[in-house]
């Protein structure tokens, strides 16, 4: 094993982690880093989970339950801040951290400081976001999409912090995606090609190129909200020749390829697990990755997809239509590559496969609700109601949380060396998953029904699907505290794991020894095409 | 990990270092000082800048020992041909990020030019908003606000004048030294090549000046642009793209400037070698960048 663990040459100071709490406030290790970003992720999960319940108690009955109106918008919209840039994004951040080196055969990631610069810029920017809640006026309550003018003129003045939290976290994703372009292109182990990578390496070398491209205009954006704000600027003000729809071009220029930051590592996630499980190789590799970079060259024409009732010029809502629908054909490569992955294989389904299983089904009831909403007249029905609120949480939940899950129960054998409790794994999938869907399949019924989203109250015809969704949602709430408890009990007192922990698995961070070492890779690997499955 | 001294095969990876979390929190404290400055100066007319300062100073002194380290890393040998490498692909990408930056904002002026103005002034058959101000009449650059009352436009605009008027024209000026200024930072590049020390500190001393320079006749436009002109941050749609794309670009000037300082003083000390001379072309490559930037600034928000 000498040439994946370095045993000599040691230099005095580098044997091994800190002690306390040094280890991770100075951290430049990889594994420690990814380490930071999951757990961070997971506790912004619970606080944006507790707002998501806060939403739900309150909509278990028609009527006023237990909120004002005004700290209801509140909820809807630091549920939506939180989930999606202080969970999802992260946890794809963390995972990159821990696989992306492992499975290149590099040392760690390529600049190892500014890495512990993007994850500690996190805490600073989410609580400054959370101490809004807090202050005279309340928080943003504008939705996560923070449309002027209810962002600039009507806007609370807790704005102002929700604007900088926003610059922080977008200069941690912009560090990050370098970081990982940098390792990916810079640090493969000799001989690897770029079309050996794993998926996952794939995916996340081309979600960082879609990060590095739009959170500059996020930047951009809010920039403008604070210059209307304070410095009497009128970029989104028609008395001073500006234009709020404006606006929304250019938040959804960012915002669309922004779902698929949110999706694309999900679908290198799940094109690992599925030919471990099924014990064949992937199907189509090649068309994986071609399918992954149309898809990410789809996202930038398609942002107009999310204003269609604003007042758009006819051959407006007619490009983005189409361009919208092509995105469902690099789309069904994808499923029909993953359906065929499974075809014939010596299948077993131990919980990521079910995670991953599942994954593919409820992601495709999303995506399928996307071209229901891509068709504009049909979109003039659906907009503003609970139907596209079904329509990105089934891509948002079962889609990408789930991808995040499968990841931690796949990998955690390679990461502490210990193994979870395989019979409380499957618990908690049954639970998540039967959950999941009584939470957001009835909300498909409401919404077509007409029920407006962001709205604190209903007409008393939506009582039933929303009572069934609380339900679902507090269901699903408490079922992640199983996995929490999982996942501790793993890391305390699993039965140790073999360094391949799958049968089916190939790639090199399955070479690595379990537990690992705090360094892996120092020098690099032999890459053979047998373990790139190649 | 393994003495990446002694074997240039590999990759140096740093210990642990106190400098990224304490520009982490050198940002957080600046940025929500700032945001505490705004908050208290809309609330009661007078803010106070002691926390922004506080993180400034955390970070700009952080900063110097992290940069510090990695140079002092460089002369020990630690950075082997590879770890340079992915400094250049880190470089390169962010200034990709940058353009972006950039390009919310042009792309805000586009839209503005093609769509917003001709669809207040009337144009289209879903432009309502002429009913709600129908003295409004679409121009570039916007004179008259829809509502003149709230966003009281500029009596002049920095609109180019004719060509043979050019010579008293600021602007014009402007980039006639950013465009120098490109060429003199790239024949300091080529003293380094030849390993001509005295004609580095020549050519990048020029570079700083001519920066400085740019930025000494930026701000007089501006107090021209205020005093004169009547044209501010609020003076509608015009005011506004005008001075967040030129605002931001002195921003990345300044900015600039000052990395081009920091490689001065080091081509003094004598940092640099023909084969081993990164900071200097990030830095230069970071000034060409805005200088392109200022190019097509001057296109489409001076002349055109």
């Amino acid at each position: 094993m000498s040439e994946v663990v370095d045993s000599h040459g040691h230099d005095d100071h580098d044997h091994g982690p800190d002690k306390g709490l040094a280890r991770w406030l100075f951290t430049t290790n990889h594994k420690d880093i990814g380490t930071l970003y999951l757990w961070f992720s997971f506790a912004m999960f619970l606080i944006g989970g507790v707002l998501a319940l806060g939403i739900r108690a309150e909509l278990f009955e028609p009527g006023r339950q237990f909120f004002e109106p005004e700290f209801f918008n509140q909820l809807t919209t630091n549920h939506g801040l939180i989930m999606v840039f202080g969970a999802i994004m992260p946890a794809f951040v963390g995972l990159a951290n821990w696989l992306v080196p492992m499975m290149i055969g590099a040392p760690d990631m390529a600049l190892p400081r500014m890495n512990n610069l993007s994850f500690w810029i996190l805490p600073f920017a989410f609580g400054m976001i959370i101490s809004t809640l807090f202050m005279e006026g309340g928080g943003p309550n504008f939705g996560w999409t923070f449309y002027a003018p209810l962002s600039t003129t009507y806007a609370p003045p807790s704005t102002t912090y929700f604007i900088f939290a926003v610059h922080m976290m977008g200069a941690s994703s912009i560090m990050g995606s370098i970081n990982i372009i940098a390792t990916i292109l810079n640090m493969r182990a000799p001989g690897m090609t770029l079309m050996q990578m794993p998926l996952f390496v794939w995916t996340w070398l081309i979600t960082a190129y879609l990060l590095l491209a739009v959170m500059p205009v996020l930047a951009g954006v809010v920039t403008m909200m604070l210059f209307d704000i304070h410095f009497g600027t009128s970029f989104f003000n028609a008395a001073g020749g500006g234009d709020p729809v404006m606006f929304q071009h250019i938040f959804w220029f960012f915002g669309h390829p922004e779902v698929y930051i949110m999706i694309l590592p999900a679908f290198g996630v799940v094109s690992q697990i599925i030919p471990t499980f099924a014990r064949k190789p992937l199907f189509g590799y090649d068309s994986m990755v071609y399918a992954v970079a149309s898809i990410a060259f789809l996202s930038f024409i398609v942002w107009a997809h999310h204003m269609f009732t604003v007042g758009l010029p006819l051959a407006g809502q007619l490009f983005f239509m189409y361009a919208t629908m092509l995105i469902a054909i690099p789309t069904g490569v994808k499923v029909f590559n993953w359906t065929a992955t499974m075809w014939k294989g010596a299948m077993t389904f131990e919980t990521p496969m079910l995670f991953a299983i599942a994954f593919v089904i409820l992601f495709t009831i999303g995506g399928f609700s996307g071209l229901m909403l891509a068709i504009t007249p049909a979109d003039y029905q659906y907009q503003e109601t609970y139907f596209v609120v079904a329509h990105f949480h089934y891509v948002l939940v079962p889609g990408a949380a789930f991808s995040i899950i499968a990841a931690v129960y796949y990998w955690l054998p390679k990461w502490c060396g210990r193994m979870y409790d395989e019979r409380l794994g499957k618990l908690h999938f049954w639970l998540s998953f039967i959950a999941v869907n009584v939470t957001f399949f009835p909300q498909h019924f409401s919404g077509l029904a007409g029920m407006p989203r962001r709205i604190p109250d209903y007409a008393v015809q939506f009582a039933d699907f929303n009572m069934m969704s609380s339900i679902g949602a507090f269901a699903f709430g408490l079922s992640q505290v199983l996995f929490l408890y999982i996942v501790v009990q793993a890391i305390r007192a699993g039965k140790p794991a073999p360094a391949r922990a799958w049968e089916g698995a190939h790639g090199l961070e399955w070479t690595l020894p379990s537990p690992l070492p705090y360094h892996t890779f120092t020098h690099p690997p032999k890459v053979t095409a047998a373990e790139m499955h190649s | 990990m393994a003495n990446a001294k002694a074997d240039p095969s590999i990759y140096y990876v740093p210990h642990n270092g106190w400098y990224p979390v304490m520009v982490a929190l050198g940002s957080g404290l600046m940025l929500s000082g700032f945001g505490h400055y705004l908050n208290t100066v809309k609330a009661t007319g007078d803010g106070s800048f002691v926390q922004f300062y506080m993180g400034l100073a955390i970070l700009a002194v952080v900063l110097f020992f992290w940069f510090s380290k990695v140079i002092q890393e460089n002369f020990e040998g630690l950075a082997n041909a590879q770890l340079k490498k992915s400094y250049v692909w880190g470089m390169g990408w962010f200034i990709f990020s940058e353009v972006m930056f950039f390009a919310a904002f042009f792309g805000a002026l586009f839209y503005v030019r093609a769509f917003v103005v001709p669809w207040l002034g009337g144009e289209g058959d879903k432009a309502v908003s002429h009913l709600l101000w129908p003295e409004f009449s679409p121009e570039w650059p916007v004179m008259q606000n829809p509502d003149n009352q709230l966003f009281q436009g500029p009596a002049e605009s920095m609109a180019a004048p004719s060509l043979s008027q050019w010579g008293t024209y600021l602007p014009f000026w402007n980039t006639v030294i950013l465009l120098t200024s490109s060429v003199t930072v790239h024949f300091a590049h080529t003293a380094i090549k030849n390993k001509n020390r005295g004609g580095i500190i020549a050519w990048l001393g020029l570079t700083v000046a001519l920066g400085v320079l740019f930025l000494v006749l930026q701000a007089e436009e501006y107090i021209h642009a205020y005093n004169e002109l009547g044209l501010t941050l609020s003076s509608g749609i015009y005011g506004s793209t005008f001075f967040i794309l030129t605002g931001f670009h002195g921003f990345h000037v300044t900015m600039g400037t000052f990395i081009l300082l920091v490689q001065l003083l080091r081509a003094f000390k004598g940092h640099f070698q023909p084969d081993d001379c990164f900071g200097f072309e990030a830095a230069s490559w970071y000034w060409h960048f805005v200088d392109v930037v200022w190019v097509c600034l001057f296109i489409f928000v001076y002349v055109f």
